[in-house]
C-alpha cells in the first residue's frame, strides 16, 4: 500500500508534468471513472447553480439537483485518487469502428424518418448497423436488410398500424 | 379461504384467450432471448415496451413477465448444451450441465432444470400471492417519510448487493437520480437541464436510457469482445431423469427454491447470485464434493431452481410497494406508469385484475414453459446457429421502431445513441448499468417524497427517524452500509461477485 504522499506525487505529476518528460496520463480505470463523475456532477452543479433552492420547509426546484451534482463530484474525487494508486486497466477490445457507426446509423434512422420515410430509413439502419460488425457480406446484409425491412412493414405499419409513410411524399 | 377466491379469480383474467396469448408469446419471445447470447430480458423489455402501449394493461404486464421469467428457462438450456450461458443466472449451471451433457446425460440435465425451475416457480407464485396482500396493507400507512425512507433503503440496498464495484454501483445510483430529474419540475413548473429543447422538458424517456444502456451499449461491447461461438449440438436423448435423479435432486431442488425466494425479495440481487450461493450450498452438503463440476446433477437441479424463484419473488416488492428490487422491475415500473397506472399498495386494491391475473399467469407461463422447453428442445438449439452478424443489426432495427414510435421523435432516437455510446464507456469504466436505471426510475419519485416530507414536518429534518417505520428503513440501511464496509465482508463479497 502507498501511503497518500505518493497520490499527492502523482497527481501533481499528472497535473503539471515536468517539463522534459512527454504528459503521460494514467490508464486506470477508476482514474477515467472519476474524471467522468466530476466531469457530470461538475456540470449539474454549474448548470444548476441558478435554479432556486428554496428552503428546508418549501424546497425549491434547484435543492435535488445541487445536492446531488455535489454527490457525483465527491465520488469523482474518491475514484481519481484511488485510481491514482491502483492500476486497474481498462480490459477488453474497444471497437472504434462500432463505437462510431452504430450511433451513427442510429443517428440516420431518425434525420431518414423526418425526411424519406420508413423504408429508406430502415433499409440504411440495417446495412448501416451490418457495417459497424467485423464480417461484412454485401449480398447477405442487402438481402438481411430487404428482408427486415419487409417484416417490420408488414409487422408494425400493416398489423399494428404504426402512422409512417413509407416513403416520403407518398 | 379468500386466497383460493382471488386466485380463482385471478386464474379467470390469465386464462383469457387474449392473455393466454400473450403470455404464450411473452414466454417465447423470453426462452428465445434467453438461448440467445448478447441480449438480455433487460434490453428485449425495454425494445418491446412501446408494442404494448396498444394492449390492455394486464395483458402488456403478463407479456413482458413472460420474457423476464422465460428467459430464466432459456438460459440454462444454452448452458448445459453448449457450455455458453444465455443469461448470467445461468453461468454456474454451465460447470455440471455442460459435463453432463458431454456424458451423455443432457436430457436428464435439461428435465431437471425445467422440473426445478417449475417447482420454483410454483413456490414463487404462491409467496407472492400470500405475501402481498399483507404487505400492500402494512404499506398503505406509508407516509411521504416512510417512503423516502425506503427508497433510499432500496437504492443503497441495491447498489451495495448488486455485482461489481460497490462505490461504482452507488455512483451510478446517484447519476441515475440525476438524470431522473432532467425536465420540468412538478411542483413548481421550472425547467431543469433541458437547455431549450421541448422534447427535454417532459424529462428523459426511460425507454431511450433502457434501450440505449442495454441494446445498444450491450452490441457495441459485444462487437468490441467478439466471442468463438462452438456451434456443438449434443444429441438429445432419454430425455427422462432417472428415479436415481429425482431423488438426488428433490433435495437441492428444494434449498435452491428457498434461497431463491430469499434473495428474491432484497433488492439490487441479480438471479446469479441466488444460483450460485446455491450451488455452494449443495457443494459443501453434498458427500462427495469432489463430483461437482463432473457432472452432478444437484449442481444443476439446485441453482437452476434458485434462479427461478429469484425471478419470480422479485415482484413481490415492485407489485406490493411500486419498488423495483432490479433492472428489469424497473423497467415493469416504468411499464405501469405509462399505462396510467400509478405503482403502488393501491393497485392490488384498485385494480384487483391486474395483480392476481399476473400472479395467475406466472404459474400458466411456467407450465408453458415446461411444455416449450422440453419437446421442442432441438428448435432451440438450431436457434443458436445463427450468427449474431445477423442478429445485432436486428435488434437495432428494433430498438430504432420501438423508441420511435413511443412519441414519433428524431430526437428520442439520436439521445439512445448517445445513451448507446454512454452506456459502452460506462461499462468499459467498471460501471454496472442497472443502479443507474434503478435511481433513474426512482429519482423523481424520492424527490417528491422528500419535499412532502419537509412540507409535513414544517421544514424540519429529523422526521424521518422520529416516525417508527421510518426510523427502522433508516437503520437498516445504516446497518447495509457498515456490513458491507466490514473488512470481511468486503473480502467475501470481492470473491463472489468475481
Amino acid at each position: 500500500m502507498r501511503g497518500p504522499s505518493s497520490v499527492l506525487g502523482r497527481l501533481s505529476s499528472v497535473l503539471c508534468p515536468p517539463s522534459s518528460a512527454p504528459v503521460k496520463l494514467p490508464d486506470s480505470k477508476d482514474f477515467w471513472s472519476g474524471v467522468m463523475l466530476i466531469a457530470i456532477g461538475g456540470a449539474a452543479v454549474v448548470i444548476g447553480r441558478d435554479y432556486p433552492f428554496g428552503t428546508a420547509l418549501r424546497m425549491g426546484a434547484g435543492f435535488f439537483p445541487l445536492v446531488l451534482g455535489a454527490v457525483l463530484v465527491l465520488f469523482g474525487v474518491y475514484f481519481v485518487v484511488r485510481g491514482l494508486r491502483s492500476s486497474d486497466r481498462i480490459e477488453g477490445g474497444w471497437s472504434l469502428r462500432a463505437l462510431v457507426i452504430l450511433p451513427l446509423a442510429f443517428v440516420l434512422f431518425g434525420v431518414l424518418m423526418q425526411h424519406a420515410g420508413f423504408v429508406p430509413a430502415l433499409f440504411v439502419l440495417v446495412v448501416g448497423s451490418a457495417a459497424a460488425g467485423t464480417e461484412f457480406k454485401l449480398v447477405e446484409v442487402l438481402l438481411l436488410a430487404g428482408l427486415l425491412t419487409v417484416l417490420c412493414v408488414a409487422l408494425f405499419i400493416w398489423a399494428l398500424g404504426l402512422p409512417y409513410p413509407l416513403f416520403a411524399g407518398s | 379461504m379468500e386466497l383460493f377466491q382471488q386466485l380463482i379469480f385471478g386464474f379467470g383474467v390469465a386464462l383469457s384467450w387474449q392473455n393466454l396469448l400473450y403470455c404464450l408469446v411473452g414466454v417465447s419471445v423470453g426462452t428465445l432471448i434467453g438461448v440467445l447470447p448478447g441480449i438480455g430480458p433487460l434490453g428485449t423489455i425495454a425494445i418491446l415496451l412501446p408494442i404494448t402501449f396498444n394492449v390492455a394493461p394486464v395483458g402488456a404486464l403478463i407479456m413482458l413477465a413472460g420474457i423476464y421469467y422465460g428467459a430464466q428457462y432459456g438460459g440454462s438450456t444454452t448452458a448445459i448444451l453448449v457450455n455458453l450461458p444465455g443469461e448470467t443466472s445461468s453461468v454456474v449451471t454451465c460447470i455440471d450441465g455442460y459435463q453432463m451433457a458431454r456424458q451423455g446425460r443432457a436430457g436428464p440435465a435439461l428435465a431437471i432444470a425445467a422440473i426445478g425451475s417449475f417447482f420454483a416457480g410454483t413456490v414463487g407464485t404462491l409467496l407472492i400471492a400470500l405475501f402481498g396482500p399483507p404487505l400492500a396493507e402494512i404499506a398503505l400507512q406509508f407516509a411521504a417519510p416512510e417512503y423516502f425512507s425506503l427508497m433510499l433503503m432500496s437504492l443503497v440496498a441495491a447498489a451495495v448487493l448488486a455485482q461489481g464495484d460497490m462505490m461504482k454501483s452507488i455512483a451510478m445510483v446517484a447519476l441515475g437520480l440525476l438524470l431522473g430529474i432532467v425536465g420540468r419540475d412538478v411542483n413548481t413548473g421550472f425547467e431543469r437541464y433541458s437547455f431549450g429543447i421541448t422534447e427535454l422538458s417532459d424529462g428523459i424517456g426511460f425507454i431511450v436510457v433502457a434501450v440505449g444502456m442495454f441494446a445498444m451499449g450491450e452490441i457495441i461491447s459485444n462487437l468490441g469482445d467478439p466471442e468463438e461461438r462452438k456451434v456443438f449440438t449434443a444429441k438429445v436423448t432419454h430425455l427422462f431423469p432417472t428415479w436415481a435423479d429425482m431423488k438426488q435432486s428433490i433435495g437441492p431442488i428444494l434449498r435452491g427454491t428457498a434461497l431463491g425466494s430469499f434473495f428474491g425479495v432484497l433488492p439490487g440481487t441479480g438471479p446469479a447470485i441466488a444460483s450460485f450461493s446455491s450451488y455452494m450450498v449443495e457443494k459443501k452438503l453434498a458427500a462427495d464434493p469432489s463430483r461437482f463440476g463432473h457432472g452432478a446433477i444437484e449442481g444443476v437441479a439446485g441453482p437452476e431452481s434458485a434462479n427461478n424463484a429469484d425471478a419470480q419473488c422479485k415482484f413481490i416488492p415492485m407489485l406490493t410497494l411500486g419498488l423495483p428490487a432490479s433492472g428489469v422491475m424497473a423497467l415493469m415500473l416504468g411499464a405501469l406508469t405509462i399505462q396510467g397506472i400509478q405503482p403502488g399498495p393501491e393497485v392490488m386494491t384498485l385494480r384487483p385484475d391486474l395483480f392476481w391475473g399476473l400472479v395467475a399467469s406466472m404459474w400458466i407461463g411456467n407450465l408453458m414453459l415446461v411444455v416449450l422447453n422440453l419437446p421442442l428442445i432441438g428448435l432451440w438449439v438450431k436457434l443458436l446457429e445463427v450468427p449474431y452478424r445477423l442478429l445485432f443489426p436486428a435488434i437495432m432495427a428494433f430498438s430504432a421502431i420501438g423508441i420511435y414510435s413511443v412519441n414519433n421523435s428524431s430526437f428520442e432516437i439520436y439521445l439512445t445513441a448517445l445513451f448507446g455510446v454512454a452506456g459502452f464507456v460506462w461499462g468499459k469504466l467498471g460501471f454496472p448499468p442497472a443502479p443507474l436505471l434503478l435511481g433513474f426510475v426512482l429519482g423523481p419519485m424520492m424527490e417528491e417524497n422528500l419535499r412532502r416530507a419537509m412540507l409535513m414536518a414544517k421544514g424540519d429534518p429529523s422526521v424521518f427517524v422520529t416516525r417508527p417505520i421510518s426510523l427502522g428503513f433508516i437503520i437498516v440501511t445504516i446497518g447495509i452500509l457498515i456490513v458491507m464496509v466490514a473488512p470481511a465482508v468486503k473480502k467475501r463479497r470481492a470473491e463472489i461477485t468475481d
